[in-house]
């Protein structure tokens, strides 16, 4: 008998079809961030140099090689985006091809930053939308994880853009108790409408067990890959994998998850890497289960 | 040719017929209606005996595919607890008023039509030619986007629905994407009017979109009749979406009033 160190689920794992390139991510700064939040599932910080920074010509080729195949829209994640020297020039060529959504911890937007994505927002060929990082109604809930002091920048970000008259989306990863659920949403919508935010969105996300969580908490069990169960249809279409694919200076990967996954790299380049992949990571019972969706 | 296309009735059985008089009296060869034909508004089966009777081809939404299979929900997917709440009420009004003889119809009707215009391929769908229910909004449709997908479908011209809100442009290939809007509810404008797509393939331009005005105090008495939420009523009384406000972009949320 065939033994191994880890364990493995004895059927293949199901397959996720690629259906076509919805959604393009760039991992514009690699893991380099501001901060160093415990529950980052890709273990990103200040000094987190893992994932190099993509250059504006890589940039440029990635968003040229999406358009070619037909993309619908662009995200931009790293690490922090704004710490990118050449985010300006990146927001505009990707908002002169398609929308352009920026995820971000919001720590560096300040007036100047804000009027300027302001300006774009009004006049931009495409949408431009934000996704700006809270984890908690209160400093207590939302510090722990993020860091201290980060929950009174945010809050004062959140109301300089709702005076730009900006409607971030405000997400939220469900780090303990009492974060899930309907009430939880609703309450959360109320808190982002009193900072000043006209038109609140929030977005709930599950916790992905990867990364730093690991060490805040614990990873995933060997048994808790998705193995060889089935998957419905209507699951499988709807998971990130199957219409997006993100860029990485080192690579173009199945999904933003599993950046840190060497056999989740697809090839050089997004037209190698549009081609089906099988559920064998542990994170994926996450986005079928608890149903994660990158996408508002 | 001259014809009329209409999208997302969503029960407001006066609009339709306002836009058909309307439609007629430019004298049009040929209506169009590009589906959800329930949804939101009083009593489905007047808007269904409408259409039926005017022998109109219709294309089949999301929202017909769902209420003629009798399926749980009306497949739009959202996930705020609010919006979730509005489409169930009205998804559990419209299954309950839609009358058996139309739901085999519903159920039967094509995906997608296609008609030759004077040389002029026109593709008819509800939400976009590769998926009932995708949303092509004006300010997140980029523009290769829709090269691609106009060409796999063979299309010169692509009519589609399923956002609520009209829009079109012209391609860099001649290409034309018209999105017609709805019939149902106004277009999140603070007007209380409707909007419908109007082709003359014998002008420079050929597409026009048309808003009607139809007597929306009388829908409205309807509504409340019927027990509709309020939150509804306000939306046809003001031109302001109150409800199903999570898959609006960013910017086209920005323009309306909540
Ligand atoms: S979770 Fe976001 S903000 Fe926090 S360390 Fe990771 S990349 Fe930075
Ligand atoms: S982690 Fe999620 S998005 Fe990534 S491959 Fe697994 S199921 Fe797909």
């Amino acid at each position: 008998m065939l033994t191994t160190d880890t364990p493995r689920p004895l059927a293949p794992a199901p397959t996720v079809r690629f259906r076509w390139l919805d959604t393009l991510w760039l991992q514009v700064t690699g893991t380099l961030c501001n901060i160093a939040c415990q529950h980052c599932f890709i273990s990103c910080g200040p000094k987190a140099d893992q994932v190099p920074m993509m250059t504006l010509a890589a940039c440029e080729e990635a968003l040229a090689e999406g358009t070619r195949l037909g993309m619908r829209e662009v995200y931009f994640t790293g690490g922090e985006p704004f710490l990118h020297p050449e985010i300006q020039a990146l927001v505009d060529r990707a908002l002169a091809l398609a929308p352009l959504t920026i995820i971000t911890n919001g720590l560096l937007l300040d007036d100047a930053r804000v009027e300027w994505l302001a300006e774009r927002f009004r006049t931009a060929r495409y949408s431009l939308d934000l996704r700006v990082s809270l984890d908690g109604m209160t400093a207590a809930q939302n510090d722990p994880v993020r860091g201290r002091g980060t929950f009174e920048r945010v809050v004062s970000c959140l109301r300089r853009l709702g005076a730009a008259g900006l409607s971030p989306v405000v997400t939220v990863v469900e780090h303990e108790t009492g974060l899930e659920g309907n009430a939880a949403r609703q309450a959360f919508l109320e808190f982002v409408r009193g900072l000043g935010i006209r038109q609140p969105r929030v977005k709930f996300l599950p916790l992905l067990r990867l990364g730093r969580e690991v060490r805040r908490t614990h990873g995933y069990e060997p048994e808790e890959a998705w193995g060889a169960h089935a998957l419905a249809a209507s699951v499988e279409s709807s998971l990130l994998c199957a219409s997006s694919r993100i860029v990485t200076a080192q690579g173009v990967f199945t999904c933003p998850i599993l950046i840190e996954k060497p056999d989740a790299r697809l090839g050089d380049s997004v037209g190698q890497a549009t081609r089906d992949i099988s559920l064998k990571w542990d994170a994926c019972r996450t986005c079928v289960l608890d149903g994660l969706r990158c996408n508002t | 040719m001259r014809a009329a296309f209409f999208g997302g009735i969503y029960n407001n059985h006066l609009a339709l017929a306002a836009a058909m008089a309307d439609a007629r009296a430019r004298g049009v060869d040929a209506l169009y209606c590009l589906g959800d034909v329930g949804g939101f508004g009083p009593h489905p089966d007047r808007s269904l005996e409408l259409l039926r009777a005017s022998g109109m081809p219709t294309v089949q939404g999301n929202y017909d595919h769902s209420i003629g299979l009798g399926l749980e929900d009306c497949g739009c997917g959202y996930t705020d607890p609010r919006d979730n709440h509005f489409a169930r009420i009205s998804y559990a009004y419209t299954q309950e008023k839609t009358s058996s003889v139309h739901r085999p119809w519903l159920a039967g009707l094509p995906e997608r039509l296609s008609v030759d215009a004077e040389g002029t391929r026109l593709v008819m769908v509800h939400g976009s030619p590769r998926q009932q229910n995708e949303f092509l909004w004006e300010s997140t449709t980029p523009d290769p986007f829709l090269e691609r997908l106009l060409e796999q479908a063979g299309a010169d011209v692509l009519l589609c629905t399923h956002t609520g809100l009209h829009w079109q442009r012209r391609l860099r290939s001649g290409r034309r994407v018209v999105n017609v809007g709805a019939l149902g509810r106004p277009a999140n404008d603070g007007a209380t009017h409707v909007w419908y797509a109007l082709l003359d393939t014998r002008k420079p331009e050929p597409v026009e979109l048309i808003p009607v005005a139809y007597d929306f105090h009388q829908l409205v008495r309807e509504m409340r009749e019927e027990r509709l939420p309020e939150e509804f009523v306000e939306t046809i009384l003001t031109g302001w979406w109150t409800t199903c406000l999570e898959i609006l972009p960013a910017r086209e949320r920005l323009r309306g009033r909540y």
